[in-house]
């Protein structure tokens, strides 16, 4: 792909992003009154949108951006008011022109016909009578060199506040030319506590060279003398507010502030793919780190501890010292805060509680908790149809939460904190939980288990991650969509990670999502088994024991051993993946996996740690099942990388046969 | 040398005018502002020989900076080109009544922008 439409696509994303946040805030206050601002910043990103598109040659979405850019126009300017049925018409585009772009993306066939017709009967049916209503003689008392200088949107804007009876004012203010946007933007959101920002005038005229003044225009239903003492600058009076009691300013909108700060910050935006290359080179650099200290050694050997010796060693540990550094700081710009996810999350939850008419109150807490960029993305999907699921299955309506004695209100608390090398992310509901009792008479029906085998609750509801299983009292199917919990508990494990469920009857279920902080480089044990080595991530082991091969007990006809009390399962791994291993009378043992889902893997030898970037074994071994990858250990030397989670998934399902027989 | 400088908020477009400009040759250099404020700061800073703007951006927007640049006596012999999209017809008439010594509707073709800016230049 080229890269300019790569910018393309990185820009739309963004913008289409920005347009359902500002979309969900004219949801939560059209009510009570939207903020001009925000309908003007969302008119502004689907104007954008049309814009790039436009540029770039994408007729469609240029022209479905333009249909809706006009619906917008039409509310922005006042010619059609805000309902639900225009809000939630709002969100249908935004949701259509999102697939549009998904289409042209991914090159696939897309017709937007349909939804322009859409819009224009929608303008048409929806179009309030008459227009602005013109209120020229009161639009006379403003300085005629301020009303030329006023878009078309500025100047409905100014009438809506004269029409309302507030007083229209002017305030002047003088900064330095070299500080003036952090001292203009600290009056302006002064001037928004007051009332309606409508434009903002930069002037030069009698001032000092390296100074600039502003004039800005604004509605306000308070008097001319407070606003005077509250903004601590002079302020004319253009037009008289009618109302002379003042009621409470309205509050000011601090995000819309926030969202039109932003292109003037220091940021950059960098396509992950090359902070995956400087990830690369940092690796080689690695590996050419561990050349120079294996000479210094050889060195050593041959000449002593001579001071040319010394300087190498010390050039070598400087060196990976330097080396280190330089990868955390990449790592740091990969993070991103959690809260990004979150938030993106809670707009499904809302538009989707209303939709299912629940009412459902979002709680987020670690917000702040760092993830990489690249897993945040991944783990979107399988966290919406966990919030989806939860609100469709895993929550009564009002009425019967009312009857069950529970609050009204249903909860979802998203919740995230790090633990090690590991984000956890819960997803707790407060539903009735999930019946576990069906799940097994389901998992019985579908031979998955024998009629009255002897099960945990625990390893019951296991059966809801499993391919094709669905008991519409379980949450293992999202509604409409037939996407199961297994595709959740797939996209996980290739993430190198793991989902888990808990759920107690009546009181609600937790998901509880298990990531890497990140995936780029990893540290690895390095492993040999027989002839071949092997690398297993230290991200998913806690420890290595040497076992003597005696003290392993066979129970049920798996072999374990007693780590402290608790049985740890052992697999071989000269068996999983059928290689000769060798003959002695102990092993080393690497444990990996967490709480139940832990395992020892047997290996003959420990080589050492090293830091690994894994590669994908390409598309020709796509099916290949037990293997993450491959990773460089140096001197050209390449080994496999052991899919911890699908051995440790393997052996649990056969202790599950096991059980069974 | 001509120093061109473009004031638009979108990042895309921005890159596209620059290389719009770029290809004219090595004469002509593209400054790059992506609000009205930074167009501000760097007024006193550049010399510039003509000023590229959008009208819809936020802070300042196009017209506020267009009346600014054109009732300086230091800046006001900078033309100025309007780049919008058609949707905006009335605004870009105060923009030429303000002083606006052009405009460029939204989607254009490099040629389009670069023929109206080197007959600007070459005035």
């Amino acid at each position: 792909m080229k890269s300019s439409k790569k910018d393309f696509i990185a820009e739309t994303e963004e913008l289409i992003e920005e347009a359902e946040r500002l979309l969900t805030e004219v949801q939560e206050t059209y009510s009570s009154g939207v903020n001009p601002d925000t309908i003007n910043a969302l008119f502004r990103a689907v104007h954008t949108i049309k814009g790039i598109s436009g540029l770039f040659g994408f007729k469609d979405i240029a022209d479905f951006s333009h249909a809706f850019e006009s619906l917008l126009d039409d509310i922005r300017l006042g010619r059609l008011g805000i309902t639900e049925d225009v809000v939630r018409f709002l969100f249908s585009n935004t949701d259509a022109i999102k697939k549009v772009f998904e289409d042209i993306e991914a090159e696939r066939p897309h017709d937007v016909s349909g939804y322009l017709k859409n819009i224009a009967s929608f303008r048409e049916a929806a179009k309030e009578s008459g227009g602005e209503g013109r209120p020229e003689d009161l639009l006379a008392r403003i300085d005629p060199s301020i009303i030329k200088v006023l878009s078309e949107y500025e100047e409905h804007r100014l009438k809506t506040n004269i029409k309302e009876g507030k007083g229209i004012y002017l305030a002047r203010a003088v900064f330095s030319l070299t500080d003036f946007d952090k001292l203009l933007n600290d009056l302006t959101g002064r001037i928004k506590a007051q009332g309606e920002q409508i434009s903002t005038l930069p002037t030069s005229s009698d001032l000092p060279p390296e100074s600039i003044g502003f004039n800005i225009l604004f509605g306000s239903v308070r008097p001319r003398e407070d606003l005077a003492q509250a903004l601590g600058i002079p302020v004319d009076e253009f037009v008289q507010c009618k109302s002379a009691p003042a009621p409470p300013p309205p509050v000011p909108a601090p995000k819309t502030q926030e969202a039109s700060l932003k292109s003037a910050s220091t940021y950059v935006r960098v396509d992950i793919e090359k902070l995956d290359r400087i990830l690369n080179t940092i690796s080689e650099l690695n590996l050419a780190r561990s050349a120079t200290n294996r000479i210094a050694a050889e060195m050593k050997e041959e000449f002593g501890h001579t001071p040319l010796v010394i300087d190498v060693f010390k050039i070598s540990q400087s060196f990976e010292r330097r080396i280190t550094e330089l990868k955390e700081q990449v790592l740091e710009i990969r993070m991103i805060p959690i809260g990004q996810i979150f938030s993106r999350l809670g707009q499904v939850i809302r538009r989707y509680s209303r939709e299912a008419g629940k009412q459902i109150e979002l709680v987020l807490y670690g917000e702040d908790t760092e993830i990489d960029k690249y897993l945040a993305e991944e783990i979107i999907d399988p966290l919406m149809h966990i919030v989806r699921n939860a609100i469709d299955h895993g929550m009564e309506t009002a009425a019967e939460r009312k009857g069950l004695g529970k609050r009204e209100n249903g909860t979802i608390v998203l919740k995230a904190f790090q633990r090690g090398n590991h984000v956890i992310i819960e997803v707790k509901d407060d539903g009735p939980g999930v019946d576990v009792e069906k799940v097994r008479r389901k998992a019985v029906e579908k031979g998955l288990m024998a009629e009255g085998a002897e099960m945990t609750d625990r390893e019951i509801l296991d059966f809801i991650f499993m391919p094709g299983f669905s008991t519409k009292a379980t949450v293992s199917e999202i509604s409409g969509r037939g996407v199961g919990m297994d595709v959740v508990k797939e996209k996980l494990s290739s993430l190198g990670g793991f989902v888990d469920v808990e759920t107690e009857k009546g009181k609600g279920t937790t998901f509880t999502l298990t990531v890497p902080i990140t995936l780029a480089i990893l540290k690895a044990l390095i492993v040999r088994v027989g002839r071949e080595r092997f690398a297993i991530p230290l991200t998913s082991s806690s420890e290595s024991l040497v076992i003597e091969h005696k003290d392993i007990q066979t129970i049920e006809g798996r072999d374990v051993y007693n780590l402290r009390g608790e049985m740890l399962p052992i697999v071989r791994i000269a068996n999983v993946y059928d290689i000769d291993g060798e003959v002695s009378e102990r092993s080393f043992a690497v444990v990996v996996g967490f709480g139940e889902r832990r395992i020892g893997l047997f290996v003959d030898e420990m080589i050492g740690q090293h830091e690994i970037v894994i590669k994908s074994l390409g598309d020709y071994f796509k099916g290949l099942r037990g293997f993450a990858g491959a990773a460089e250990i140096g001197k050209h030397e390449v080994v496999l990388v052991i899919d911890v989670e699908s051995v440790i998934e393997d052996s649990l399902s056969k202790q599950r046969v096991a059980h069974h027989v | 040398m001509k120093s061109v400088l473009v004031v638009e908020d979108s990042a895309t477009t921005r890159a596209m005018i620059r290389a719009a400009i770029e290809d004219m040759g090595e004469d002509f250099t593209a400054l790059e502002a992506s609000t009205g404020f930074e167009a501000l700061k760097m007024l006193p800073r550049e010399e510039l020989d003509l000023i590229i703007t959008d009208i819809n951006m936020p802070d300042v927007n196009g017209l506020e900076l267009i009346n600014f640049v054109k009732s300086n006596p230091n800046y006001r012999h900078i033309p100025m080109v309007i780049v919008t999209t058609e949707r905006s017809s009335e605004d870009k008439e105060r923009g030429l009544s303000l002083g606006a010594s052009a405009y460029v509707t939204k989607p254009f073709r490099s040629e389009e922008l670069q023929a109206v800016i080197a007959k600007i230049l070459n005035q």
